[in-house]
């Protein structure tokens, strides 16, 4: 760069850096403070300093996470809850990144365009229209019911129940999924798969010895774009599930809007956060891993 | 063309029957002449009628508007600029800052600015909330622009700099033109996320101010209600125009590969 290069780096990266430190930075570096903090009375924490101008850090509220077993039964269900809907999102997501993938270049972008549309409608939206859709009196719900009624079993309720928590995260977060696999699907190469033709291997033996395991850094990316923020949610289950199907985010809601427990809610919020990265870290090393052994893509490639 | 299995169609329309068939039976019932959202009565204008008519839900839509452009305007100079820094300089600080929010749970982001405003005696309201929406918004700018500035030849701009152009007239009359598509494409994706979000606005509006997602949301906790389909089906058709819009501009949006390469 020339003479003005230091300045021009500063003039240009300075505005946005400066407002994401201060809107962004200092509000999670306050939220990871007020973790070990003490909750104020009537909401809100307590004076950092107290009477005796001793600094009042505690742990009690990570304590509190670690003990009362009720938090981590909420926590193991919202990963549980999460992990089901990338495994549902990877099924459903597969033919379709596929398809797209194999489509010709006129197609392509159409179709792609037409997984991320929804994405771009409104997130209440797309829980609304399952409201609908599995009400008591629409055809589904009615339909079920019939067909469980003439097995003599009592009619179940497909609105607020897990079963519809569980569907609209699929719903909600399928776009993520396909994405990153259509990327990774474009650019394998068919002769591949025509040499494993020639050499007799079947289609179903092409998939899960030759596109499978070469499409894998685009399952893991996928996964953890769906699993990151299905841990996180909490308007579904608020909106679709029944009284039991509360998850972590709806608990960090609750402490935060109801019982105006910061500190704990911010335990749960970090709890989320490591336990989001960690998870989908760890899935990034296991792709990466799994690449380097000779028996899967690298050999593939060569 | 590739050859493709019958299956893979099957699962394929399977698949995007699954994404649209939900949104179709909203706009569709909110055409339906009931106020249940159960089966086709009649087609009628009337949910769109009341809807004009609520103050509510008008106010609401005030509040969206008014955030949604203040906070794509702020956040199109402030992500153009983070972009163009990212494609340019060797940072640290800044790509985390400007990556993080995007990766993160949306919620994380909304309870510690419901923190900081509360902790700072920052009042919850129009402005608590646009500030958060900025902040969310600069990524996916700062995103877009860069993809662009990396299809476009830098040469350009040295050139215009060995002709005795300024940095910032090299900027405004050479780079800015050239990365203007992924710009625009940038701020429509803006708008769109601002007045769309519900999570973050959630929890930085406080008690008197409503955007759209949040009447919304009020009114399907209480009941599913045909005018719900009506406000839908307009939000939708707004956001899902500018997407589209903004798609064509910038081309890498939608992942696909851009035409010049």
């Amino acid at each position: 760069m020339r003479r003005s290069g230091r300045l021009g780096k500063w003039l240009v990266s300075g505005p946005p850096l400066l407002y994401l430190i201060v809107f962004f930075a200092i509000p999670t570096l306050i939220m990871v403070l007020a973790s070990f903090r003490t909750p104020g009375d009537f909401g809100g924490l307590t004076p950092l300093f107290d009477e005796s101008g001793k600094l009042d850090l505690n742990v009690d509220s990570y304590v509190r996470f670690f003990t009362e077993s009720v938090y981590a039964e909420v926590f193991l269900k919202s990963v549980w809850y999460a992990l089901l809907t990338t495994l549902l999102c990877l099924a459903l997501g597969y033919p379709l990144a596929a398809l797209v993938a194999r489509s010709g270049r006129k197609h392509r972008n159409l179709l792609l365009l037409l997984v991320i549309l929804p994405f771009w409608s409104n997130f209440l939206i797309r829980i609304y229209a399952w409201m609908i859709i599995l009400g008591p009196q629409a055809a589904l719900a009615r339909g079920v019911n019939g067909v469980l009624g003439f097995f003599g079993h009592e009619p179940v309720p497909l609105l607020f129940s897990s079963f519809a928590v569980l569907v609209c995260l699929v719903y909600v977060h399928l776009p993520f999924m396909v994405l990153p696999l259509y990327a990774n699907l474009e650019k394998h190469d068919q002769a591949l798969l025509d040499a494993a033709q020639d050499l007799g291997a079947g289609a179903w033996q092409r998939f899960w010895r030759i596109t499978f395991p070469l499409s894998l850094p685009g399952v893991y990316a996928g996964a953890a774009l769906v699993f990151i923020p299905a841990l996180g949610i909490f308007a579904i289950p608020d909106i679709l599930g029944g009284p039991d199907d509360s998850l972590i985010g709806n608990i960090i809601k609750q402490q935060f809007l109801e019982t105006r427990d910061w500190p704990f809610g911010s335990v749960l919020s970090i709890v989320l956060t490591v336990a989001a990265v960690v998870i989908a870290g760890l899935a990034a090393w296991i792709g990466r891993r799994n690449l380097g052994t000779p028996s899967s893509a690298r050999t593939a490639r060569a | 063309m590739r050859r493709k299995p019958i299956g893979l169609w099957i699962a394929a329309a399977a698949g995007y029957a699954f994404l649209y068939i939900p949104l179709v039976i909203v706009v569709v019932y909110s055409f339906n002449n009931s106020r249940l959202n159960a089966e086709w009565v009649g087609f009628t204008l009337d949910w769109y009628d009341k809807l004009f008519h609520n103050e509510d839900m008008l106010a609401a839509a005030g509040n969206s508007l008014l955030i949604a452009l203040t906070a794509s305007l702020v956040s199109t100079v402030l992500g153009t600029m983070a972009g163009v820094a990212m494609y340019r300089y060797k940072l640290r600080l800044l790509p985390l800052l400007v990556l993080t929010p995007i990766a993160i749970p949306e919620i994380l982001m909304g309870v510690s600015l419901l923190i900081f405003f509360v902790l700072v005696n920052f009042t919850l309201g129009l402005v608590s909330v646009t500030l958060a929406h900025i902040a969310f918004c600069i990524g996916f700018v700062a995103i877009v622009v860069r993809a662009r500035l990396a299809g476009m030849d830098e040469s350009l701009t040295e050139a215009a700099r060995d002709c005795g152009a300024t940095p910032w007239e090299a900027f405004r009359y050479v780079t800015l033109p050239l990365i203007m598509p992924g710009v625009i494409a940038g701020a429509l994706m803006a708008f769109t996320l601002s007045i769309d979000d519900f999570v973050i606005t959630f929890f930085t509006a406080g008690a008197g101010t409503v955007t759209l997602p949040l009447q919304i949301y009020s009114m399907i906790k209480i009941a599913v209600t045909p005018e719900v389909n009506a406000v839908s089906s307009l939000l939708m058709l707004l956001t899902l125009a500018l997407i589209i819009i903004a798609s064509r501009l910038s081309p890498s949006l939608v992942g696909a590969p851009s035409e010049k390469t």
